[in-house]
């Protein structure tokens, strides 16, 4: 069923009798070309672009919960692409070219937003990075305009720039960046995937790989057996668990990223701001609910569940720079599993066992790169060579020291 | 909050006053080991879902490096030891075991 406005009229006069269900429930088939593990952002959306793009459809989905119930729906739903290094830019800058045309070519309403996003910058070093950054973005077909003091005052006048403890001086701004609503990302995806004969199998868990003669032949399940010709892992934070089962350990850690939302308010923030300098990053949903974030907490954990000091140290970060948060209550606020990488950048690419594919180490910066990196994984899955943009998230690069260290942290994920 | 007991100097500290420090019991490579062990060394983490063994700093305390043996998935602490081991002592295998009977982490069990 093609949405459209049309339609909605339609189905307003025939009282609303004639809507399907999104996507269907499959039950399993013995075996499928290809089988994607993880029904996340990434997993959907590398079926859809395989389904679309690539001329598969005997392809899966499988995933152990529920289409949206992992980080797709639990991130602070901001895209960009305002990156410094080379690996990283082109690939991101597709994915804000992808999120652009998304809802057109995936026929649902994803809220896409592109209201803009700020980046303080407090000090005189911090200018001069993030002038870099904003060149480096420009010459990759990115946007980015440097605001001085006085225009972030005219746009954003409820910001503490005067008396804070790291006063504004400035900020580099992406217009084209913004906010998508996240779970019509994941539904208009498996909606998009299922019309294109993907079989989207939820509640089903990947306990194990079938591997002989180091060739993988398909995944062992909760549901049995199913044989695929190529099997793609996409699961974020359960990625070390998962490829435990073939044998490998990864350079990541898993942690656990929060987020907040508070209570419905009038519009009072024109795009996303992220505080750097405190680590706070806020947007306003539609619904009017503020948005934000902070850092991990910084050690290893599989609960999705934060700690309080973190809930604090977001808290004062907001109040330092946006006094009048102080006013709304928080409504809640959760935690979702980060697979955070060495060197902060991700892999897409394939693993030593033969048939066997993965894309994670998406740190806290998967949301944004779901278009693209469902784009690079169905090419690497379909074709068998890297996409042009995601040459650099090699599994090698760790033992060639190329690292794509975006924060100069080195290799302690943490830190990223 | 999580809390821990520096063994160094016996106070009951908040996460608040130590820096976490990744996995413990690293078995260093240097000159001389393989490209493949050095790249194990600096980069291929367990990471498992359950009982893990880390490496903390009471920071904002004594400053010691210490070991924690702690459950990741329900963020329960088994016990903390000394740095100076390249395993942990007997005591906090046992209070492990007395917890999740059957456990593995690397080659410890």
């Amino acid at each position: 069923m093609r949405y459209s406005g049309f339609r909605v009229i339609k189905e307003a006069l025939t009282g609303h009798k004639g809507w399907t269900a999104a996507w269907r429930e499959p039950d399993p088939q013995p075996a499928y070309d290809i089988v994607i593990v993880g029904g996340g952002g990434h997993g959907l959306a590398t079926a859809y672009y395989l389904a679309s793009k690539y001329n598969q459809h005997r392809v899966a989905v499988i995933e152990k919960g529920w289409i949206g119930g992992g980080n797709v729906g639990r991130n602070t739903t901001i895209i960009r692409s305002n990156y410094l290094l080379d690996g990283n830019e082109p690939f991101y800058e597709f994915s804000l070219k992808l999120w652009e045309g998304l809802e057109q070519d995936f026929n649902y309403n994803a809220m896409v937003s592109q209201r803009g996003i700020l980046n303080l910058i407090h000090s005189d070093a911090q200018r001069d990075a993030f002038i870099r950054r904003g060149n480096a973005m420009i010459l990759n077909g990115a946007d980015a305009e440097l605001l001085s003091t006085a225009q972030i005052k005219e746009r954003y006048p409820f910001l503490n720039t005067e008396n804070a403890r790291f006063p504004i001086k400035g900020g580099l701004a992406q217009h084209r960046g913004g906010t998508v609503r996240h779970d019509a990302v994941a539904w208009g995806y498996a909606r998009g995937a299922d019309s294109r004969g993907v079989d989207i199998i939820q509640n089903c868990e990947v306990t194990g790989f079938r591997i002989e003669n180091g060739k993988c032949l398909g995944v062992e399940t909760t549901k049995g057996f199913i044989g695929a010709g190529k099997v793609g892992c996409a699961v974020a934070g359960s990625s070390s668990r998962l490829m435990s089962h073939a044998g490998m350990r990864l350079p990541m850690e898993s942690h656990v990223l929060q987020a907040f939302v508070s209570e419905g308010l009038k519009p009072v923030l024109p795009g996303v701001i992220t505080f750097g300098a405190g680590h706070f990053y806020v947007s306003q949903s539609d619904k009017g609910g503020l948005v934000f974030g902070g850092d991990i907490d910084g050690y290893n954990t599989y609960a999705q569940r934060g700690n309080l000091p973190v809930v604090e140290d977001v808290c004062e970060g907001g109040m330092a720079i946006f006094p009048m948060l102080g006013r709304a209550r928080l409504l809640r606020m959760w935690g979702g599993i980060m697979d955070m990488s060495m060197d902060g950048s991700p892999i897409i690419d394939r693993t030593h066992i033969d048939g066997l594919y993965f894309n994670g180490g998406w740190c806290y910066g998967g949301f944004k790169a779901t278009p693209a990196s469902g784009y690079a994984f169905a090419h690497l899955l379909a074709t068998d060579t890297p996409h042009d943009t995601a040459t650099a998230y090699r599994f090698d690069r760790f033992e060639r020291g190329l690292m794509i260290d975006e924060k100069g942290m080195g290799n302690q994920p943490n830190l990223h | 909050m999580l809390t821990l007991q520096c063994p160094y100097c016996g106070v009951d500290a908040d996460e608040t006053e130590l820096s976490p420090g990744g996995e413990a019991h690293l078995k260093r490579f240097g000159p001389g080991s393989t490209d493949e062990e050095f790249e194990d060394y600096l980069f291929a983490r367990q990471n498992p879902k359950g009982v893990h063994f880390e490496r903390w700093r009471h920071a904002y305390g004594c400053g010691k490096w210490f070991l924690a043996a702690r459950c990741t998935m329900t963020l329960e602490v088994f016990g903390t030891y000394s740095a100076q081991t390249t395993e942990p002592p007997q005591t906090i295998k046992d209070a492990i075991t007395a917890k999740r009977p059957g456990w593995t982490w690397g080659t410890l069990s």
